[in-house]
């Protein structure tokens, strides 16, 4: 018999919601398999379960909050025996383990998932407008629910009219757990960082030519490039990827490339590209157009939220000129790159202009120094000067 | 495809992306990146999308046309127009 606790989902959470389950007593679930969603104060999250079973008891109902642990569900080993298909094996190959779209979930952002819950509302009765149900569609369903059942007594307290105090608090409550983590990154962690110009003229170059020749779904950004880059790097820097766990430093055998998401609205999310070193470059593009969308959307992952080994914050066209930027604990380096603007270059003794990004590391001098740091941002630049090396998946 | 059915396409197309902006009070002569905090996976999405509705495979070398609201609704209409 095993349990199915609540999971940490990244350090800065201390307890979560559990919004709903996707089994029941009785199913039978293989490691990996998405079971429940829970919210935590960033963003609805599947979480998937980590071992083999079959579903027991369910011990938590959904809107119950626990803290970090408590056991959620209860399952037992039998179902898992005798099951004679084997677990899917971890995908080491170029096959790109692309997170598959959750089309048989409900499309819901956080705050309204939040909001069904409190309000007793079942998203599968609620119509979003443009595919994605919002607070007000499922207020609009409260409302509607509770007018065409006048005459029986409404137990929900919840007020329908006023969806902005919920809005603000799930803010709130972001702001305050991105602060604690901050507050303890820079506590804990003695930083030191590094710029260094990269000059993108090769590869942009080599991206714009391919492109050309591609359909619209089918062309890479920049960004996909620069974050192929860090994994491929990373994979060879491992003090520069991984986890300080009580007081020791642990590298991590695997590159999960932690993207810094900023929020429409407000906020941040750093969940992981899993395995991006040794997914090609058109299957990071691929998977990185998914894990933002649903970062946006609230369909993220567990396995997204927590198994980060080193992140990347990209300002982007529109940003400013360089990051130096918080490591995210327990992680130990954070890559980033200032917005890409053409520049004045020297060029054999004369001047080009070509364009440029500003990369920076943040790293944890417990773990390497500036020489090092050094090697590893010199060594992403000289990846990114032959761009065609960048294409396949690392085997 | 005529100017209005373009203007209402994009626009459409924003509040899918975009769905916290008010698309009415938009400046249609302004850079999109700007003007609806738009990161280059957004503006990919955006030009898929266009894609997917119309056809009409906006290639990168004319993205300093489509910068603007204007601009996109204008080049979708010109471009989903057969030349007689």
């Amino acid at each position: 018999m095993g349990e199915f606790r609540m999971p940490s989902l990244g350090a800065d959470m201390t307890e979560g919601t559990l919004l709903e389950w996707l089994v029941r007593p009785g199913d039978v679930v293989h490691r990996g398999d998405v079971v429940a969603v829970v919210d935590t104060s960033k963003s609805a999250i599947d979480v998937e379960v980590f071992q083999d079973g079959r579903v027991e008891r369910l011990l938590v109902e959904p809107g119950t909050t626990v803290p970090v642990g408590q056991p959620l569900a209860l399952l037992s080993d039998e179902g898992a025996a005798g099951s004679t298909a084997p677990p899917a094996p971890v995908p080491v190959a170029a096959s790109a383990p692309v997170p598959e779209p959750h089309e048989a979930h409900i499309a819901a952002s956080p705050f309204a998932r939040r909001r069904a819950v409190e309000l007793g509302v079942d998203l599968s009765s609620v119509s979003g407008h443009g595919g994605v149900i919002s607070v007000a569609d499922v207020e609009r369903a409260a409302a509607g629910r509770e007018e065409s059942a006048t005459v029986a007594p409404v137990s929900s307290p919840a007020p329908v009219s006023s969806p902005a105090p919920e809005a603000s608090s799930h803010a709130r409550a972001m702001r305050e757990a991105i602060a604690a983590l901050m507050a303890r990154s820079k506590k804990e962690i003695p930083h030191y960082y590094l710029t260094l110009d990269i000059d993108l003229h090769t590869s942009l170059g080599w991206l714009t030519s391919r492109n050309a020749g591609l359909p619209v779904d089918a062309r890479v950004v920049p960004a996909a490039l620069l974050l192929k880059a860090v994994a491929v790097a990373a994979a060879e820097f491992p003090e520069m990827n991984g986890h300080v766990v009580d007081g020791a430093y642990r590298p991590a055998d695997r590159v999960n490339l932690g993207v810094a998401v900023a929020l429409r609205g407000g906020g941040l999310m750093a969940p992981a590209l899993v395995d991006a070193d040794r997914l090609d470059l058109d299957a990071l593009m691929t998977a990185m157009k998914d894990l933002v969308a649903r970062a946006r959307g609230g369909r993220l992952r567990s396995s997204e939220m927590s198994d980060g080994t080193l992140t990347v914050t990209n300002l982007g066209e529109q940003g400013a000129q360089s990051v130096h930027g918080v490591i995210y604990p327990p992680q130990v380096a954070l890559v980033g790159f200032g917005r890409i603007a053409e520049r004045p270059v020297a060029l054999e003794g004369l001047l080009g202009v070509h364009p440029v990004t500003t990369a920076t590391l943040a790293a944890d001098h417990r773990v390497s120094d500036g020489h090092r740091g050094g090697l590893f941002l010199a060594r992403i630049a000289e990846l990114l000067d032959e761009p065609e090396n960048l294409v396949g998946g690392r085997p | 495809m005529n100017a209005q059915d373009s203007h209402d396409l994009v626009l459409r197309v924003i509040a899918q992306i975009a769905p916290d902006v008010d698309v009415g009070s938009l400046d249609e002569d302004r850079d999109m990146r700007r003007e609806l905090d738009l990161d280059s996976l957004d503006f990919q999405t955006l030009v898929e999308r266009i894609a997917e509705e119309t056809g009409v495979q906006i290639p990168e070398t004319d993205y300093p046309q489509v910068r603007s609201l204007r601009g996109m609704a204008e080049y979708v209409a010109a471009a989903g127009t057969p030349s007689a």
